[in-house]
């Protein structure tokens, strides 16, 4: 599930509950049709109610990256809960610059 | 692993929808739970096979529906053993599929599958036939087991 605002250039996507390869594509077409409309200066998407999430959350992170850089807005991945660290670690998103 | 270790067994069969996935993790969750494993535990156990049944759902089966198989054992010294086994197109190189990165997925996938079971599990083995299926097995030791003394 997503949560999505638009605030003064800002697009925030709350994600809740659990990202894995069945519920990725709906939080996906949510995001980028949301984006599409307003072309926010900053996508900002926020893990603080995930309570799981697999590589499909990474393979989220790395496409919702890949959108917004093509409409010339920045991506800010925020609140990772403490228990996820070692996915986002593994993924090697640290170097995007994009964790907050 | 002898038989005599093992102390408590389990076996799942469900299609290969991708609804399953998080009933298929949770399930295995439940499972290990007299175990006692701390949060962290279970959740690694739980990324892990994430992995493991949408690689079966989305690879092994890309056509159409197969059965995903889990079979699950707990041992008297704490160890988890869970494999996770289709019937469906087989792996034809294990190296190249277990390596980082690696995907054949067009759909938004980060390739990164094998390399969570990796980092999650104590092991992890794969064995696998092109037209005959893949076995995944993942082990994990649960630390604070207390369980085999009952």
């Amino acid at each position: 599930m997503v949560d999505i605002t638009y605030h003064n250039g800002a697009v925030t996507a709350k994600l809740i509950g659990e990202i894995d390869h069945h519920i990725a594509p709906s939080i996906r077409g949510e995001i980028d049709a949301f984006c599409e409309s307003y072309r926010p200066a900053r996508l900002i998407l926020d893990f603080g109610k995930v309570g799981f999430m697999d590589s499909s959350g990474i393979g989220l992170i790395m496409g919702r990256y890949r959108m917004i850089s093509l409409i010339g807005g920045r991506l800010e991945v925020v609140n990772i809960p403490a228990g996820m660290k070692k996915i986002f670690i593994l993924s090697g998103l640290e170097n995007l610059g994009v964790l907050k | 692993m002898k038989n005599t270790d093992i102390i408590n067994s389990m076996k799942l069969s469900f299609p290969s929808k991708s609804a399953n996935e998080s009933f298929a993790r949770a399930a295995v969750a439940a499972f290990l739970l007299p175990l006692d494993p701390t949060v962290a535990e279970i959740s690694d156990v739980k990324t892990a096979v994430s992995e493991a049944v949408t690689n079966a759902i989305v690879h092994a089966y890309p056509e159409s529906y197969g059965v995903v198989y889990i079979e699950a054992q707990l041992t008297a010294s704490g160890r988890a053993v869970i494999r996770i086994r289709d019937k469906g197109v087989g792996i034809p190189d294990i190296k190249q599929a277990m390596e980082p990165l690696y995907t054949t997925s067009t759909d938004e996938r980060a390739g990164l599958g094998f390399a969570v079971m990796q980092s999650f599990c104590d092991s992890v083995k794969v064995r696998s036939a092109v037209g005959k299926g893949t076995t995944v097995t993942l082990e994990k030791s649960i630390i604070r087991a207390s369980y085999g003394k009952k």
